[in-house]
């Protein structure tokens, strides 16, 4: 049976080692490295607010193993910016008031941060798609596309691939 | 929280099913885990050992080849959606990925999860059926292929043996003179559980039916075929009155449920509404 065993995480351009049994899922373990800007919503692949991106794809953390995450480039929200140089998605959310409570806003950021890698000028339609597995019990969804939509915009003008 | 188990991670496809082998029927394949991870936590699955397929190298990729699409059994929803072969050679298979999941989930779950998980409501099934998909089976004594409309035996029964892993999924280039589509009835667009899933794929010759293929899914105990309704449109020239002949066949041969997301009654009458508009669609965008 299974017993705790040493994991090394890379997360944010750093390795970590998380000591945990095979069972724990990266959400658990990135939370218990002290990773608290992944937010612990449903634990079922509902509400995406534990989404980070593994090899620049954002997944449900809660539904990865810990162990299966070795070797894999993670990263989280303060991955993509720091309070001193904020992404361009962590800027407008917060100028154009895309969060209230603020709990979807992680998981937010890093869905919309996948779909611009792949499709920097994503339409209505292919905004909503995307963020269809990001469930916000506030903001009524307006605000978080206009964030997008500024941030995308942005995004292509600075031509910065972050 | 969850049961314990091992975690095994092979590095390579003859590893993993040599390990498939020796554990037989105590391993559990891993591939997304969207469907793994979530019987683990409610404990529907109770593991000794679960196989992690994401090191294996090759089983991840679309492939265009000797008239036939094959696609890894690792392959994910969103590299069916960002593929222009797969838009191609299954535009019903692009309709299901469309609404399939949230991103995050589509960004891990894969094609043969989706298959191997047995739910009658898993939405690649019925496009895959529509377009005579096999599956490949492989093990320590080798690889067979078994044809996606004789896999499932029954609820969550399938032809697949304990040591055999889902390697690849083929179907064969579908000929220019046919049309294929998918819808999914569900509560909402987004992230929603299938109430209905038609999928159907129709050929037409000099006026008449040359291919048809009605696939269904959440209305029978595994995805199906309406055979008795294909063969009302094979061969004939389609009237609306065929084609209403044959929706109501449809209707007749499926078997649904009532469940939380609607009743069996209306399953089956959707059923003939779905496959009607479907094949009048087909019929329309070939004329
Ligand atoms: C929030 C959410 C939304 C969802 N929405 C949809 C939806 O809209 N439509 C839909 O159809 N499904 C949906 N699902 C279900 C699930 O995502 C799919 O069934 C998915 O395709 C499963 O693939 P996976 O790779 O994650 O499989 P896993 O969870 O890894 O595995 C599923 C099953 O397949 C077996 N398996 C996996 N790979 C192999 C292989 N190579 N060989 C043999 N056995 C194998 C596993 O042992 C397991 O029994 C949803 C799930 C969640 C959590
Ligand atoms: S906590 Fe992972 S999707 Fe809700
Ligand atoms: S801001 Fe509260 S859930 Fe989205």
């Amino acid at each position: 049976m299974s017993s705790d065993k040493a994991v090394t995480l890379r997360i944010n351009g750093h390795d970590e080692t998380a000591t945990v049994p095979s069972h724990r899922t990266l959400l658990e373990a990135l939370r218990g490295l002290g990773h608290v800007d992944v937010k612990c919503g449903c634990e079922k692949g509902d509400c995406g607010a534990c989404a980070v991106l593994i090899d620049g794809e954002a997944v449900d953390s809660c539904l990865t193993l810990a162990h299966s995450a070795a070797g894999r480039e993670i990263t989280t929200l303060q991955g993509l910016g720091t309070p001193e140089n904020l992404h361009p998605l962590q800027l407008s959310f917060s100028e154009l008031g895309a969060a209230q409570c603020g709990y979807c806003t992680p998981g937010m950021i890093i869905a919309s941060e996948s779909l611009l890698r792949k499709n920097p000028s994503p339409s209505e339609d292919e905004l909503r798609h995307a963020l269809s597995g990001n469930p916000c019990r506030c903001t009524g969804y307006v605000k978080i596309f206009e964030a997008v939509n500024a941030a995308a915009e942005v995004m292509r003008n600075s031509g910065d691939p972050k | 929280m969850y049961g314990e188990f091992d975690l095994t991670l092979p590095q390579t496809l003859q590893e993993a099913v040599k390990a498939l082998n020796a554990a037989g029927k105590d391993a559990v394949p891993l591939a997304g885990g969207t469907n793994v991870l979530i019987d683990l936590r409610s404990q529907r699955l109770v593991p000794k050992q679960i196989m992690d397929l994401g090191r294996v190298p090759g089983l991840r990729g679309i492939v265009v080849e000797g008239g036939r699409v094959t696609l890894g059994a690792r392959t994910t929803v969103s590299d069916l959606l960002a593929s222009p072969d797969i838009a191609r050679c299954g535009p019903a298979l692009v309709q299901a990925a469309t609404v399939f999941a949230g991103q995050m989930v589509r960004n891990t779950a894969t094609v043969a999860g989706n298959i191997a998980c047995g739910s009658p409501a898993a939405d690649l099934v019925p496009p895959l059926l529509s377009l005579d998909a096999e599956v490949t089976l492989t093990s320590t004594r080798g690889s067979r292929t078994v044809a996606l409309c004789d896999y499932y035996t029954g609820y969550k029964a399938d032809a697949r043996a304990p040591d055999e892993l889902i390697t690849a999924i083929s179907w064969p280039v579908p000929e220019a003179n046919t049309f294929g589509t998918f819808y999914k009835l569900a509560r909402r667009k987004g992230d929603a559980i299938t109430v209905n899933g038609v999928a159907v794929s129709i050929g037409i010759s000099d006026g008449r039916c040359v291919r048809a293929r009605i696939a269904l899914g959440s209305v029978a105990p595994i995805p199906m075929r309406a055979c008795n309704a294909e063969s009302l449109l094979e061969g004939q020239v389609l009237t609306p009155e065929r084609i209403a002949a044959a929706a109501k066949a449809a209707a007749e041969e499926c078997s649904p449920i009532d469940d939380v997301r609607a009743t069996g009654a209306y399953r089956r009458r959707m059923v003939e509404v779905l496959v009607a508009r479907l094949v009048e669609n087909a019929v329309q965008a070939m004329t």
